[in-house]
């Protein structure tokens, strides 16, 4: 009988290790610096991947460090790797039942539990996206990026690269800023080269990395010289890339890091943007109820170009160009 | 259609589907080696993950991609060795604690990545090994003989584990086991030692099979496996137990896999139908290998911790 009890307060010393490991790996909670007067602003965000994911978690991520940098005495709470909706949700309530002033749920997926979690913190404002819609509640604000403008720039540049005229393009899932993403190149290769052939993927999947590799692969197969996929699994995808010398074009982070080489150029977020005029609101009192959108002509979406990659001069050029079109409103960006 | 049947994509889908299979059969014919002999390990998935991350972290470091397997080894003998000591020693539940090796390889794995590495970064890759003679054959030495080491030793693991369990004293022990551990023991076979030789095979391999996994990449990220350990555990019961069956189901669930990625390229998968084509791959194999296990039964001791009546 002895025995058995420490056998049995063995297991249940295993399962709180093996919990607690799991917990500390999906949250780092970088505290905030109390510096000058007033009272601290406390932000958290809860979202899907990796903090360092060099695509969409990282996004939001790095866009608050830069709030928090430019107007100080705020702090930041991360919960990441909840690929999980039901630990988002938990997350989210955990942040808005602690008092946190503003929580990020930064994926479309986390929208039914926001609706549900939403109305029972009044004093708490909530921001998600990427989507549109505030389901009517006014401490609920929605963003979205203009992931198309971006896509459509770097699909210009793609057609103009392409020797073989074959590009391909590997998706996620066809919804949010990947479908976005991905229908905003395809424009932007038609417009720019309507003869060239583009190939698109659905891997199925967000964070299947080995599956990502091997949409890469099937599209060198297919002929393409020139490749842009976006989620989190592309890293994936970049590897079989550098391999087989072909072009790539990343986009929600700069990937330029993960192969110098062959990256020519990302179009990345940068949320502060409007991350800056919900705080604004927030201070002057309004706590949601409004969609926000980071694009090319408000500086939330911005084409980083690989110092490291010679890329022709003409191509840049058309690239500006471009991006001065969709700007003013001349190119339809999709 | 006829593109698909365009030398380079045919060549392209089954090299791929290869690829797909690999980790996949590492890892299930370690988990067969621990269901032969009545353990169930479902904690295949975390230790999968620590080996890549491992792995990955070895070859980051180090630079040799050789080194990167054996921390993989390592790393999973020492998981292999912690469950056998929960599933055997303290003869705990095996579906739960198996779930709990699971927690502690994904947290852990994620924990020790954000810590020592932070923002991916690529690696070198396994280098690939055209078998002589063989590999100049058209097509088909392209298809299967233009690979790493890795993949050539994965699959030759499959005759001699089938050599293992069915003709080696040690083999029959792990069947004897397996099917009625009380009489094993009546005849003095250690039920315990047998069960710790394969539940360490198969931390071992699963190991192997998450090392292989990132450095075939060459890249690490959070939860980089994507359940693959699960699949694993899955392609054992469908594949009846038998070596030559997990094989069949790995290779399965690769090719359709890699199939439909090619189909889906050349649009003749319409975009529309992308998400639910994503399902063949479970699908498929399940359906395939439902209609061929139904003839096996799963070992009479699988998932019974052994306790001597005295």
């Amino acid at each position: 009988m002895r025995k058995h009890t420490r056998t049995m307060r063995w297991l249940v010393l295993g399962a709180v290790l093996a919990i607690a490991a799991a917990a500390c790996g999906g949250s780092d909670d970088s505290g905030g610096g109390d510096g000058g007067g007033g009272e601290t602003f406390r932000i958290a965000i809860v979202a899907p991947s990796a903090s360092n994911d060099l695509a969409f978690t990282q996004s939001i991520v790095d866009a608050v460090n830069r709030v928090k940098d430019e107007r100080g005495n705020i702090e930041v709470a991360v919960t990441d790797g909840t690929f999980v909706v039901e630990d988002a949700a938990a997350a989210i309530r955990d942040y808005a039942s602690q008092g946190y002033d503003l929580v990020i749920a930064h994926g479309s997926q986390y929208g039914g539990s926001l609706q549900e979690i939403a109305p029972e913190f009044p004093d708490t404002t909530f921001a998600w996206g990427t989507a549109a819609d505030t389901f009517g509640l006014d401490n609920v604000y929605a963003y979205e990026a203009a992931s198309n403008e971006g896509g459509y720039v770097m699909g210009v540049m793609g057609a103009m690269l392409s020797k073989s005229k074959v590009i391909g393009i590997i998706g996620p899932i066809e919804v949010g800023d990947a479908k976005l993403y991905v229908d905003g190149y395809a424009a932007g290769v038609e417009a720019e080269d309507p003869g060239a052939t583009v190939n698109i993927n659905y891997t199925g999947s967000f964070s299947d990395v080995g599956l990502a590799s091997e949409a890469a692969q099937a599209q060198i197969a297919a002929g393409a010289d020139v490749l842009t996929g976006t989620a989190q699994m592309v890293v994936g995808a970049v590897g079989v890339a550098k391999d087989k010398g072909v072009l790539w074009f990343g986009t929600q982070s700069n990937q330029t890091s993960l192969a110098p080489e062959i990256v020519v150029a990302s179009q990345v977020y940068h949320w502060e943007v409007i991350l800056d005029q919900i705080l604004d609101q927030i201070a002057a009192g309004k706590k949601g109820g409004e969609t926000f959108k980071i694009d090319l002509a408000n500086d939330g979406i911005v084409i980083e170009y690989n110092d490291g990659f010679d890329l022709p001069a003409d191509v840049k050029q058309k690239a500006e160009e471009t991006i001065a079109g969709i700007v003013d409103g001349s190119i339809d960006a999709g | 259609m006829s593109q698909f049947f365009s030398q380079a994509i045919l060549i392209a889908a089954v090299a791929g589907g290869i690829r797909l299979a690999v980790p996949l059969l590492l890892a299930a014919l370690g988990e067969t080696y621990g269901q032969r002999s009545g353990v169930l390990n479902l904690g295949v998935d975390g230790v999968m993950l620590l080996g890549a991350f491992g792995g990955y972290f070895t070859v980051l470091e180090l630079g040799n991609v050789w080194l990167g397997l054996v921390v993989g080894v390592g790393i999973g003998a020492i998981l292999g060795l912690a469950t056998a000591f929960i599933s055997v020693t303290l003869g705990a539940e095996q579906g739960i604690s198996g779930i709990g090796v699971y927690l502690f390889g994904l947290g852990m794995s994620d924990l020790l990545f954000q810590k020592l590495v932070g923002t991916p970064l690529p690696i070198e890759s396994f280098p690939k090994v055209p078998l002589p003679g063989l590999s100049s054959i058209p097509v088909v030495g392209e298809m299967l003989f233009q690979h790493s080491l890795v993949v050539y030793a994965a699959f030759l693991l499959v005759p001699i584990s089938t050599f293992v369990i069915n003709r080696t004293t040690f083999g029959m022990n792990i069947r004897a086991v397996g099917e009625n551990p009380e009489a094993a023991d009546s005849v003095g076979i250690s039920v315990a030692r047998v069960r710790y030789a394969t539940v360490l095979i198969g931390g071992i391999l699963a190991g192997v099979a998450g090392a292989a996994l990132a450095i075939d990449l060459g890249i690490f990220q959070q939860n980089l496996t994507n359940a693959q350990g699960f699949i694993a555990v899955a392609l054992v019961y469908f594949g009846a137990w038998r070596p030559l069956g997990v094989m069949g189901g790995a290779l399965l669930y690769g090719m359709v896999n890699s199939i439909v990625l090619q189909l889906k390229t050349l649009g003749i998968i319409p975009r529309s139908w992308s998400d639910i084509a994503a399902m063949a791959p479970a699908v498929i194999t399940i359906l395939a290998l439902v209609l061929v296990a139904r003839r096996f039964r799963q070992p009479a001791a699988l998932a019974k911790p052994f306790v001597r009546e005295t």
